[in-house]
């Protein structure tokens, strides 16, 4: 624990810029991953634990796709179709053979997706770590703010994620889709009665958040490496952020975001070592004081 | 059973089995005092790994700093698992479903990384080592394999034991009460945070026993033991071998140790085979091996 470090780090505004920064970028892929995970509790009460894995396979099809059309652009689309098409294939497939029965086998069919594919990626793309680079339209020198340093790609990563949240949160208040999204998640048989087709729609809130699952890993691509097994601790924390937000939220899941991450960007200070023990010890403190989590329904 | 199991090696001595029987006795019982929670008390905790670690890295600790002789070192781990049991339990108890399952996590995982940082007492992510002194105890030399096996079994079965006769008791159908009706329970006077905190105190004691042997087995303790796949190994065994039958995780634990041997004599992907397994089993059998049994044969008796 080094608190004279952090105290130094609050009076040097380049150090708050740059810490700020880093948190923002962990706490806007931490949203984009939560929100799938979020929606999908929120409308089929599925705790998907095979999210970390539609992240991981989205890196890694950006990074293919990158490295065959050499656009960063097309990359990220890819990344982000393909798992919006693999989330209705895993939902179709394999989770609607267990809607009804115990959680467990829920459980149970995401953990086996998530051992078959991180050794399917294996066979694929190898075991050793693989690193994007950062494309060459962003290999521009810094922008500098209070003296704190900003590469443009973080910048522009900051915008997309900020961007998808206000599309996601006016898509779900303002179309018909969104309110009927908003309606399943309350009471889905009396959405089915209405004439909805909630096998379609189970199948679309699983595209949507695979896709945003799949985005995430392919925005990921230029600044973390990749590798096979990194889906779990993005899902770790994707749960954290879930649960500290209130499973269900998609505002809340944008707020624990931000906090996750700015305890992570001022965490590498103060608790060089332990910054993962903090964040557990924010969820814990989260919990024991407001059990359904920040933005959560009371229970 | 434990007479047939101890006069094994008395008839023909297979160092692979004797191993297997040690570790099983391990996971046995981890995976059992797991299910007092999941199949009896319906609570289902996604960080009991940590009990079973912290039982682990307190009996290596136990033996490498103090000059306590083995038994006592032992229980005085399962004594601070199950303290630590009910400390944790009294944070994570009055959750519902889906959170208890995260925070039970989140200690587990809080709980690893604090013995990944501290390095200065469990050696760190290298795991605690230099090995603990296996004593004669009650004319046992821990140090034969033979000895250690014959030790496990003991202990495993006299633990497995212990188990059962909580779950076959009048606490044990209040658990199942909670279970089946939690609302009821509470109209007929039963405290349920009390019973639920008791079940959970219970059960870290008894996986923090399995934990002594893991470490026993080891030679030392690894953070491994405290980390979520072990967790979801437990839960797997579990699952696998039955909820609602007493002997459905040893049978689960059983079976996952085999197949884990098997995968990995053949094949480096031994993910991509026992996932293939879990699904094919989650989709086709969709309960446990021992439930499958008892539910075929409740139909044919009908």
């Amino acid at each position: 624990m080094d608190f004279n470090a952090l105290g130094a780090c609050f009076t040097t505004p380049a150090c708050v810029v740059t810490q700020a920064t880093s948190g923002l970028i962990v706490g806007m892929l931490l949203f984009l991953v939560a929100a799938g995970l979020t929606l999908i509790f929120g409308v089929l009460k599925i705790v998907n634990f095979a999210h970390g894995t539609f992240y991981m396979l989205g890196g890694y099809v950006a990074y293919s796709a990158y490295a065959e059309t050499d656009s960063y652009a097309l990359a990220v689309l890819a990344g982000a179709v393909a798992m919006a098409l693999f989330g209705v294939l895993f939902e179709r497939v394999l989770m609607s053979r267990v809607y009804g029965s115990n959680v467990l086998m829920q459980l149970l069919v995401c953990y086996a997706v998530v051992l078959i594919f991180d050794d399917i990626v294996k066979i694929v793309w190898g075991p050793e770590f693989r690193a994007m680079g950062m494309p060459a339209a962003f290999q521009v020198p810094p922008l500098f703010i209070a003296g704190g340093v900003v590469p443009p790609f973080y910048a522009v990563l900051i915008g997309i994620a900020a961007l998808i949240a206000i599309v996601l949160s006016l898509g779900l208040s303002r179309t018909r889709l969104g309110k009927t999204v908003r309606a399943a998640a309350v009471n889905p048989q009396m959405v089915s009665a209405l004439g909805v087709n909630t096998t379609v729609l189970f199948a679309i809130v699983f595209a949507i958040g695979g896709g945003l699952a799949g985005l995430a890993g392919a925005l990921a691509g230029p600044v973390r490496s990749l590798s096979p097994g990194m889906g779990f601790s993005i899902l770790i924390e994707g749960f954290i952020v879930t649960v500290i937000g209130g499973m269900g939220s998609i505002a809340g899941a944008m707020v624990a975001a931000l906090v996750i991450g700015l305890v992570r960007g001022f965490g590498t200070i103060g608790f060089p070592g332990f910054t993962d023990g903090l964040i557990y010890i924010v969820m814990i403190g989260i919990l024991v004081l407001r059990p359904q989590g920040l933005f959560g329904r009371p229970l | 059973m434990l007479i047939l199991l101890l006069a094994i090696p008395i008839l023909h001595r297979s160092p692979a089995f004797e191993d297997f029987i040690i570790r099983l006795s391990a996971m046995a019982l981890f995976a059992t005092s797991l299910n007092l929670l999941v199949g009896t008390t319906g609570m289902v905790s996604f960080g009991h790994g940590m009990f079973y670690g912290f039982g682990a890295y307190a009996f290596g600790l136990t033996m490498q700093l103090t000059e306590l002789s083995l038994p006592v070192a032992a229980l005085f781990a399962v004594a601070l698992t199950t303290i630590a049991a009910l400390v944790v339990g009294a944070i994570c108890v009055r959750l519902s479903t889906d959170y208890f399952a995260f925070i039970t996590l989140a200690v587990q995982m809080l709980f690893f990384s604090v013995i990944v940082s501290w390095q200065s007492l469990t050696g760190g992510d290298q795991g605690l080592r230099g090995g603990i002194p296996r004593r004669h105890i009650f004319g046992f030399d821990l140090g034969s394999q033979l000895h250690l096996y014959q030790f496990c079994a003991i202990v495993a079965v006299l633990g497995l034991l212990a188990l059962r006769h909580v779950s076959m008791s009048p606490f044990g159908n209040t658990l199942r009460m909670i279970r089946d009706n939690a609302e009821r329970a509470g109209f007929v006077g039963i405290i349920l945070w009390r019973a639920r905190l008791l079940a959970f105190t219970i059960a870290g004691g008894f996986a923090g026993m399995g934990g002594v042997l893991a470490a026993l087995f080891v030679s030392g303790a690894y953070p491994e033991l405290a980390d979520w796949p072990n967790s979801g190994q437990a839960i797997f065994a579990v699952m696998l071998g039955g909820i609602n039958s007493f002997l459905g995780p040893v049978l689960g634990a059983t079976i996952l140790l085999a197949m884990n041997d098997l995968v990995q004599r053949f094949t480096e992907y031994h993910g991509l085979v026992l996932g293939v397994v879990i699904l094919a089993f989650a989709l086709g059998l969709r309960r446990g091996v021992l439930d499958f049994i008892h539910l075929v044969w409740s139909k044919r008796a009908r």
